[in-house]
């Protein structure tokens, strides 16, 4: 790739090979996807709030999902959460967070005029954009979409008679996964040799923004785990469609015995989880590293034990690939072999507490800004400290057993998992939205959109503890039916009312969003401030990223108040003064 | 981006591919490591002499391969070499798959009342290399055409490098596959 040339509107826009154009196609489809995801929280929280009853909310569904007096059906529930959670954590903190900055931020932090292949670039998007419509294709179907919960454990996942959304919504949910996972590898594949090949002169390792670091590592996780999980697709495509035995043994459904024999279901357990818990740090590590980045900027300070952070990052990602078993403690695993993934478990307690303690040494002293970004970089950390509590005690297998499958597991993945991520995602959104679009997002409504998102969330998942440590079991359509919970039916009403406001606030993000892109104050080239490479292009954006050569990189990425220094933040391209040692 | 950078980017987009295949197959031998262990009905088999002979095909082809290089630098015409590796990696497919038919008259079947988990996973194993395989093929095909137009110099023969480690990558796996369906 070299300098900018002539674009149309089909390849400017639709086929574009230029990454930046490629990310914001990342981002705006992660984007309708969290919305319809979040619809679909909404939804099933009222069922929750009010089981049984009808809502004005249930309009958004098909009349086919609704029992006579207007409530939802039992199965669709149970859709309703599966495709919540695969939507949530493929289509939104995966592709979404790590496609969109993936692909803006790599070529830009690294000095290069784009991706390794511009090709396979778009097509990872494409793939990604198919699998989309595949999976939402998936809501229309007479009986409904997969329903087995998104780790589609079999039998219900193998057995297209189990339940009615084992039926067409469960192939349509294999395809669009399988689409999902070849362009995700397409993805990974570009990063990881963009990055070892195409930095600019001076840009060595050592010299590597944490994002950039964050994401080599996210991608080497993603080829490393998502071939397993194809491998675990493959075998129960073959139980579903062709009748081996892989995951299936003794079924007898409605009178009729199967004749599959020999297989079981915890070895699916057993490849889904290999892939399933790298995936956890798939989702987290770009949330990381855009943290690192946002909160060095706006603490107006070196990012604290930048090697630390680096080896932390390494360690986490292999730790993540021999921990898979921690989510199978109640599978009559070896109480050995469970000590043992304890252990694995609860080493990831330390590099994880390395980067909480830097990112706080960080900030300690530090000239804080409070920018939305900043506020959300803040959050991400305060979350993974909170969910990363909870983790100790999940990661335990004498301790888990007692919470297994109630909503102490939801409240703890929903924190460390998901508002870390989403909120390392809004950090990226608001502070990289001027490099994307060329205007500043609204302050204001920015601070209204954290503060309102931050009180909902703790809202929703704080007390969800609670209810787990009473024993509230997860999936059930209504609680109601058991008397023991009937104690427990105001606080299931304050979690819904907290999901509902926390989703009328992300309206706020939305329109602060798109109406930024179009009418926002127009951007300055550096309006942080900050040191990175991208801050250097200029503000029009252009296939090739820099009109002329490419920068010279001349020092790491986190000069800030760097004694002696003119300014509190020194560029990366500025060459060091005569005397001046780097960092 | 240059043509040497190009280059390089190019083989290690293949090498962390074959990275991504060999966690395909390590997550299905263990997967088979693990039913073994597990189920009581597992049935042992007895590997075709089929695969064998293929075994011997899939070596053969790749030491074949590493006389191309020397060719190359000598100047002289390597279309006899690729084409004889083409056709050693088609009678590894007929191979493989006679070794199928030798299986399914011992009674083990990929699916079906009659079969078992073990056998499944035998044929799925090969299966899935086999397909692997067929990527390879299509490579052959196209390095063959270019070698009999003579577009490939020691300056410039990438494909074939990439077709080529590719090959031996599927034979590495052809060897490991085999010894462990034969000895675990």
């Amino acid at each position: 790739m070299s300098e900018h040339h002539k674009e149309n509107f089909i390849t400017k826009y639709i086929f574009s090979m230029d990454h930046k154009m490629i990310a914001k196609q990342f981002l705006l489809t992660g984007m309708f996807m969290a919305v319809v995801g979040m619809l679909m929280s909404a939804i099933f929280r009222v069922q929750l709030a009010n089981p049984g009853e009808t809502s004005v909310l249930y309009n958004l569904l098909p009349s086919a999902w609704l029992n006579d007096a207007g409530g939802l059906n039992p199965d669709k529930y149970l859709a309703l959460v599966t495709m919540h959670g695969t939507i949530l954590v493929f289509w939104v903190l995966t592709a979404g967070l790590s496609g969109t900055f993936a692909n803006f931020l790599i070529p830009l932090q690294i000095g290069a005029r784009d991706m390794a292949s511009g090709f396979l670039n778009m097509l990872s998007y494409w793939f990604f954009f198919i699998a989309t419509v595949v999976l939402m294709s998936s809501l229309f179907v007479e009986s409904g979409p997969a329903s087995g919960g998104w780790t589609i454990y079999p039998p219900l996942s193998a057995l297209p008679q189990a339940i009615p959304g084992s039926g067409t919504g469960m192939t349509l949910w294999l395809i669009s996964i399988t689409l999902f996972v070849v362009g995700s590898l397409l993805g990974g594949l570009n990063y990881i040799v963009t990055i070892l090949n195409l930095r600019t002169i001076g840009m060595t390792m050592k010299r590597l923004p944490l994002t950039v670091w964050a994401l080599l590592i996210t991608a080497i996780l993603g080829v490393l785990s998502f071939p397993v999980l194809l491998s675990c697709g493959l075998l129960l495509v073959f139980d579903r469609s062709f009748g081996t035995s892989f995951y299936l043994s003794d079924i007898i459904i409605n009178g009729e015995i199967l004749h599959n024999e020999g297989g079981s279901p915890i070895l699916f357990e057993h490849l889904f989880w290999f892939l399933g818990h790298p995936e956890v740090y798939i989702i987290l590590l770009p949330a990381l590293g855009i943290v690192s980045e946002v909160i060095a900027v706006n603490s107006r300070k070196p990012i604290f034990g930048y090697k630390a952070m680096v080896g932390a990052l390494l360690l986490i990602a292999f730790l993540s690939f021999i921990v898979w078993g921690h989510h199978m403690f109640m599978t009559g695993m070896n109480p050995f072999l469970g000590s043992v993934f304890t252990f694995t478990t609860l080493l990831i307690a330390i590099p994880s507490a390395v980067k909480v303690f830097n990112y706080l040494a960080t900030l300690w002293r530090g000239n804080i800004r409070f920018t939305p970004a900043m506020l959300f970089a803040i959050g991400t950390v305060s979350a993974f400290i909170t969910g990363g509590l909870t983790g100790i005690i999940l990661g335990d297998s004498a301790l888990d057993i007692n919470v297994h499958d109630t909503y102490f597991v939801v409240g703890h993945f929903h924190i460390v998992m998901g508002l870390s991520a989403i909120y390392g995602m809004f950090a990226g959104v608001y502070h990289w939205f001027p490099k994307m679009y060329g205007r500043m997002m609204n302050k204001n409504l920015g601070y209204i959109h954290f503060w309102g998102t931050f009180i909902c969330a703790y809202g929703v998942f704080f007390p969800m503890h609670f209810l787990g440590l009473a024993g509230l079991p997860r999936r059930y359509y209504s609680n109601s039916a058991f008397p023991m919970f009937d104690g427990l039916s105001d606080i299931n009403a304050l979690i819904t009312f907290f999901a509902l406001a926390g989703a009328v606030v992300q309206v706020i993000f939305l329109f602060n969003f798109f109406y930024s892109i179009f009418k926002g104050t127009k951007a300055t080239q550096n309006p942080w401030k900050s040191n990175t490479l991208e801050w250097t292009t200029p503000i029009e954006r252009i296939h090739g990223n820099w009109p002329g050569d490419l920068p010279v990189v001349k020092r790491w990425a986190y000069d800030y108040s760097k004694p002696g220094a003119d300014e509190d933040f020194i560029l990366q391209t500025e060459p060091l003064k005569e005397g001046e040692v780097e960092h | 981006m240059d043509i040497a950078l190009r280059n390089i980017v190019k083989k290690q987009l293949l090498w962390i591919s074959l990275a991504a295949i060999s966690m395909f197959f390590a997550s299905m031998l263990s997967a088979f490591i693990v039913e073994k262990a597990d189920v009581g009905n597992w049935k042992e088999f007895i590997l075709p002499n089929y695969f064998v002979l293929s075994t011997g095909v899939i070596i053969l082809s790749s030491l074949v391969l590493f006389f191309i290089k020397p060719q190359l630098k000598k100047e002289k015409s390597i279309f006899g070499l690729v084409f004889t590796v083409l056709i050693l990696g088609i009678l590894f497919s007929y191979f493989q798959i006679k070794g199928w038919q030798q299986l399914t008259n011992q009674g083990i079947y990929l699916t079906g009342v009659g079969s078992n988990i073990s056998g499944s996973f035998l044929y799925i194993l090969t299966l899935t290399h086999l397909l692997h395989l067929v990527g390879g093929i299509v490579g052959l095909c196209i390095s063959t055409i270019k070698s009999k137009q003579n577009l490939y110099s020691i300056n410039n023969y990438l494909g074939l490098e990439l077709t080529a480690i590719y090959w031996h990558f599927l034979t590495v796996l052809w060897v490991v596959l085999f010894a462990f369906l034969k000895f675990y």
